[in-house]
Parts: structure tokens; C-alpha cells; sequence
């Protein structure tokens, strides 16, 4: 309870663009905001097919009543702050990492390339240094789940530099 | 009594009785598991569902959601950390008796209580889910819109988060269900001029990215967390005493769970809190609750397992999901085309009935497994992180991108996976962005057939009854979290 109350109180120390309920108030209200005007480009449907409202209509009342509560959430957070969060760790980002490298792989190389890389990857930085373990992520599990999707499912997956060895 | 009958099918059908033994033991690895659960695994399992028949695939989802969520007792007792939210409660009191060396009597009775819940609300679900789809035969558009507000306002209710951020949770699991072409119109909307997303985002990679991936992500900063396992030596059944001491408890959580499920949006999580503490409120023992009381571990568990039947009446009866995982459920009832609602109970009663015997089969064998199978499930927990998870995201991406062999899915799953991350540790629950998306569709398209009804005339809701009666309910929804906070305020003072 105490500790709860310190961090509290740490974070109400901190200046107000520093808090996490401003940032995340913020970015919740930067990313409506340009949502809402999105909806203003959504194609005017004639009155003879408009069904009710317009398409835009309905979008637009969610993204103004998201802001509103958003609104809301932080000037409650102003009475009774979030607590701190502690920082992430270097694991968090090199997961994260991770799948910004899966998007790369799988678009360029290889689908099964990818997954294989992560997995090795991520095992690694978590900790894993046994070379069996590292392949049995990497390697043979990707390979069961992948023989699996194909065979059971009749999957097919996107060409790649290894998939294609395997479908020819 | 045909009813009866087609109950019991599944107990002729080697087929489904096969599917029912593989739900029930993969719904309790994933029970076990922490992180895993009936939902994330269900909506991992959905696009293998495609290779059975429809009765099959929901058999298989229903077996997971019961034997998932007792299976988070297992890991709530030895390990104190709730396999699934539904099991947090267990917790408070499992892990304090099992640390006085009496982890088989406590798991005993998460077992029992577990069992006698489930069948409970089977029972329930049986005799009610007809009584509710039959109301719905009463319900226009309008009252389909005013139902489906009070399933979103249901969740300013919900456990886990403040109830104005799981609004907006909410609200934005609806706004992800307008993107793509309007149904009614086909103008596109959100599109930003990408092909891949004029059908649509898919309800699978956005449960898998924000369940399972953002559950990775979560595990990457618990990396050097040690949990301290309590040994099992063996699951004990509840003695004679127990029994005497706990089941006014188990019957009263059961019937609360059941409620509690009935209600849209509400899932075991809410139950078990609930159940936990009118277990202790009705105890003569009230000062053993939170030290290992047993009447603790049999409130919470009978109402997180009565709550599965109770969530499945609003989603057969209206196609109104009662949980996350009822979200999941729902969505493999549409994908087999199988459409949720009064018709259903008229024209596939042997469909319906084959599901509830179902998941009373899955509630005896989940109590078997557990009886005898609890020590080598506990065992389940010592899979290090490091080979697990990478192990699930080769299933996530595949399962993921086997829905409509679409790469693009696999990368909504990646941004759901780290915006699910960032959510929850903001203190934004994930469920109602799932309920949101499910319901988006229903919300938009009867509030705007029921425009065209009412000429544009927004008032013509309050004219009709049942409409007006859940428009009410939503207000009580929406006030009872201020009411609630307001009490334990008045009571801290």
C-alpha cells in the first residue's frame, strides 16, 4: 500500500507532459483526431441509398465519443494518478525488435525464413544457449508446424527463397 | 426428452467423444499455462477447426473454454499465479493451503467445485438458452441495437481495468469493425488505399495479436521472474468435513457464476471475484479467507466454471457474446455458418443439444483428468518461457495467416500483438476490444436499418418497450461502477 502510494506520488512529481496519463491521453486523442478527419475524405452516399446516416456517421460519433472518454480519463488521472511503470527491459525490445525483423524477412526472403529466424532469435535473447533447444525452436518445430499447415490444412504457403525449394 | 436424447449423442460418436478427449486435455495444458488460456488457445485452434464438420469445431472450442478454465487452478494453487484471470481468486486462498503442505486438498476441491459449476450451468444453459431465444423472436432491429448497447455498457462493469477505459476499449474493438467496405454501401472506410484491408480486419489476427502476441511481448519483461513451485504429491478428494463446510458455497457460487455469465460481456472473471466474496461474506470463518480457507478456493472455482455455461445462453440464444471466449466461440459458429440466434434452436435443436451434452461431458472429463492427471499438468508450468513462446508464435503466424492465406493478417496480428502490450500496461483490458469488433458489426447495421424504420427519428427507441427496458439496464450498467466505488469509499472511510 505504501510503496503504491510512493509511486503515486512520484509520478504526481513529475511534470505533466512527462506522466504517462498525458502521453497516453495525448496519443490516443492525436491518432482520433486524425482518424476523424479521415472520415471527412469517406465517399457522400445519395440520399435514395443512404440507409439511416452515412457511412462516415457512425465512425465519426465513436472517434468523438473515444476523445470525449479519453478526455474524461485524464482529467480523473489528474485527481488520482496512474502509478509509474517501471521500465522495460532490453528483452522487451529486443522481442519487439524481432518483429520488425520478422516483417522484413518474410516480405524479402522467406515466410518460413522468418519464423525460423525469430524464433531462434527471441529464444536466444531470453536466455537459451543450448544449441539442441536453439534448433528445436528454430528449426524442427517451425518445420512439424509448417509439414502440419500443409498437409492437414492444404496450405499454401508465400513463395520464398526456402519455400520454393520445397514446393519444387 | 428428444431433447435429452440429442444431448447424449455425443457420448455415440467416437468422433466427437476423440474431439471432446483432445479439447478437454489441450483446454487444460492451456489452462495451466499462464499467459495461455481458453481464449488465446481457442482462437489458435480456430483455423484448424476448418478441417471438421461445424458440430465437431464448436465441440472442440466449447471442450477448450471448460476444461481452460479449471485448468488455471492448477498454476493459481501451486505457483500463485492464475493460469487464466478467471482463476485470480483461486490464488488468495489455494496458494496460502498449498504452502501449508496441503496442496492436494486444495486442488481437490478446485476440482470439485470446478466439476459441480460447470454442470450447473449446463443445466442452466439448457433450460434457459431455449427460454431467451424464444424472447428473441420478440426483437426488431431497434431492440437488436439496444441489446447490443447493453452488452457494450456491460463492460464499464467488467473486472479488470477502470471502467471508462474499457469503454473506450470498447468502442475502438467497434471502430476496427468499421474498417473496410460498409456493408450497406460498400464505400470504403479506413482503407487507406490497401487492398487487403477492403474485406475487413479478420476477428483471428486481432484475438491472436492482442491475446497471444501481446501476452509474448508481456513474458519478455518476466524473463528472470523465478516462480516458486509448490510440489504436488497427489490430488486429494474433499473429505466429509470439507463437504459440510463448503457446499452451501459451491451451490450459491454456482448460481452466481451462471447469472453472471448469463450477463453480456461478463466472463468467469467477474464471477469468481463475485463468488470469492459472497463466500466470504456468508462464511462463519470469514478470518481464514485470504490464509488458505477452503471455502475460498470452492466459491471461487464453482462460479468461474458456472460462468461458461452462463456465457454460452446470450451467445446461442442472440449471438451476444457472454466472454472473450464465447467471442471466439461465436466467431467459429459464423466462419462454419452456423448463424446464433432463434432460429438455431428451431431448426438445429440435434446441433444445439449436441453442444450442451458437450460441454457436460467435458466438465466429467476435465474432473477425471484433473483427479488423476493434475501432477503431470502442473508439470506443464516447467517448460522454460524460452522455448515455449517462440513455439506458440510459429503456431500464432501460421494459424493467423492459414485463415485467408493472407501475409497481411500476420502483420495486423504483430500490431495487435504490441498495441494489446501497450494497452494492458496502461491499464486498458484487451476483452473489450474483442467483444467491440464482434459486436461492431450488429451495433452499426441494426442502428441504422432501425433509422430506416423510424424515418430518422431517433426518439421512435424510447416508443418501443423492450428497447426502452435495456436502454435502461445499460444506464444501470454505466451508474453501477460509480455506485460501487462511491460504497467501498464510504465503507474505507
Amino acid at each position: 500500500m505504501k510503496n503504491v502510494q510512493k509511486q503515486k506520488r512520484a509520478n504526481k512529481s513529475l511534470p505533466f507532459f512527462f506522466r504517462d496519463e498525458f502521453r497516453v491521453s495525448l496519443v490516443i486523442i492525436l491518432i482520433s483526431v486524425a482518424l476523424l478527419i479521415t472520415t471527412f475524405t469517406f465517399d457522400i452516399v445519395p440520399p435514395i441509398l443512404n440507409r439511416g446516416i452515412q457511412p462516415a456517421t457512425f465512425p465519426k460519433a465513436l472517434l468523438v465519443l473515444i476523445i470525449v472518454m479519453t478526455l474524461l480519463i485524464y482529467y480523473l488521472a489528474t485527481k488520482n494518478p496512474w502509478k509509474v511503470e517501471k521500465k522495460l527491459p532490453r528483452s522487451f525490445f529486443l522481442t519487439l525488435s524481432s518483429f520488425v525483423i520478422f516483417v522484413v524477412v518474410s516480405k524479402t526472403l522467406d515466410f518460413f525464413l522468418a519464423i525460423s529466424a525469430l524464433s531462434i532469435f527471441v529464444s536466444y535473447c531470453w536466455g537459451e544457449n543450448r544449441l539442441f533447444y536453439l534448433l528445436l525452436v528454430g528449426i524442427i518445430f517451425p518445420i512439424i508446424v509448417f509439414i502440419f499447415f500443409e498437409t492437414i490444412l492444404g496450405l499454401r504457403f508465400p513463395p520464398g527463397i526456402i519455400t520454393n525449394i520445397y514446393y519444387s | 426428452m428428444d431433447n435429452l436424447l440429442l444431448m447424449l449423442a455425443p457420448l455415440f460418436s467416437s468422433k466427437l467423444l476423440l474431439v471432446l478427449f483432445f479439447g478437454t486435455l489441450f483446454g487444460l495444458i492451456l489452462g495451466v499455462l499462464p499467459g495461455l488460456g481458453p481464449t488465446t488457445g481457442g482462437a489458435l485452434i480456430l483455423p484448424f477447426t476448418m478441417t471438421l464438420d461445424p458440430l465437431s469445431a464448436i465441440v472442440l472450442l466449447t471442450s477448450i473454454y471448460c476444461a481452460g478454465t479449471y485448468g488455471g487452478a492448477i498454476t493459481a494453487v501451486l505457483i500463485n499465479t492464475p493460469g487464466t484471470p478467471a482463476a485470480a481468486a483461486t490464488c488468495l486462498d489455494g496458494y496460502p493451503l498449498a504452502q501449508k503442505g496441503e496442496a492436494g486438498r486444495a486442488l481437490g476441491m478446485a476440482t470439485v467445485s470446478s466439476t459441480v459449476g460447470g454442470i450447473f450451468s449446463v443445466v442452466i444453459l439448457v433450460f434457459f438458452a431455449p427460454i431467451l431465444a424464444q424472447l428473441a423472436y420478440e426483437f426488431g432491429q431497434p431492440e437488436y441495437f439496444a441489446l447490443a448497447i447493453f452488452g457494450l455498457t456491460m463492460l464499464a462493469s467488467i473486472g479488470e481495468g477502470s471502467p471508462i477505459k474499457n469503454l473506450i476499449a470498447g468502442a475502438f474493438g467497434i471502430l476496427i469493425s468499421t474498417v473496410g467496405k460498409d456493408f450497406m454501401t460498400s464505400i470504403d472506410r479506413f482503407t487507406f488505399g490497401i487492398n487487403e484491408l477492403t474485406e475487413g480486419i479478420g476477428f483471428i489476427p486481432v484475438v491472436v495479436g492482442l491475446f497471444a502476441m501481446s501476452e509474448m511481448l508481456t513474458q519478455s519483461t518476466l524473463i528472470n521472474q523465478v516462480f516458486n513451485r509448490i510440489a504436488l504429491k497427489a490430488i486429494k478428494l474433499p473429505s466429509k468435513d470439507d463437504y459440510k463446510k463448503t457446499w452451501k458455497t459451491i451451490l450459491r457460487s454456482s448460481g452466481i457464476g451462471s447469472f453472471i455469465g448469463v450477463l453480456p460481456a461478463e466472463g468467469g472473471t467477474v464471477a469468481s471475484l463475485i463468488g470469492y466474496s459472497e463466500a466470504k461474506r456468508f462464511s462463519k470463518n470469514p478470518e481464514e479467507f485470504g490464509k488458505g480457507s477452503i471455502e475460498g478456493i470452492a466459491g471461487a472455482e464453482a462460479a468461474n466454471n458456472a460462468a461458461t455455461g452462463g456465457a454460452m445462453v446470450p451467445t446461442l440464444a442472440l449471438g451476444i457474446p457472454g466472454s472473450a471466449t464465447t467471442a471466439v466461440i461465436l466467431t467459429g459458429l459464423i466462419i462454419h455458418g452456423v448463424r446464433p440466434g432463434p432460429d438455431l434452436f428451431r431448426e438445429q435443436p440435434d446441433f444445439l443439444y449436441g453442444i450442451f451434452g458437450a460441454m457436460l461431458i467435458a466438465n466429467i472429463l476435465f474432473f477425471i483428468f484433473g483427479f488423476f492427471g493434475a501432477k503431470i499438468f502442473a508439470r506443464i508450468t516447467l517448460v522454460p518461457n524460452k522455448i515455449l513462446w517462440p513455439m506458440i508464435f510459429a503456431v500464432s503466424v501460421c494459424g493467423t495467416y492459414s485463415l485467408n492465406q493472407s501475409i497481411i493478417d500476420v502483420w495486423i496480428m504483430l500490431f495487435f500483438g504490441v498495441l494489446g502490450f501497450f494497452m494492458r500496461r496502461y491499464g486498458f483490458s484487451v476483452v473489450p476490444v474483442i467483444i467491440g469488433l464482434i459486436l461492431g458489426e450488429l451495433v452499426e447495421g441494426t442502428l441504422r436499418q432501425s433509422l430506416v424504420i423510424f424515418d430518422g427519428n431517433w426518439l421512435m427507441f424510447f416508443t418501443r418497450p423492450i428497447a426502452l427496458t435495456f436502454f435502461i439496464l445499460s444506464l444501470i450498467a454505466l451508474a453501477f461502477p460509480l455506485i460501487r466505488s462511491r460504497k467501498i469509499k464510504r465503507n474505507n472511510d
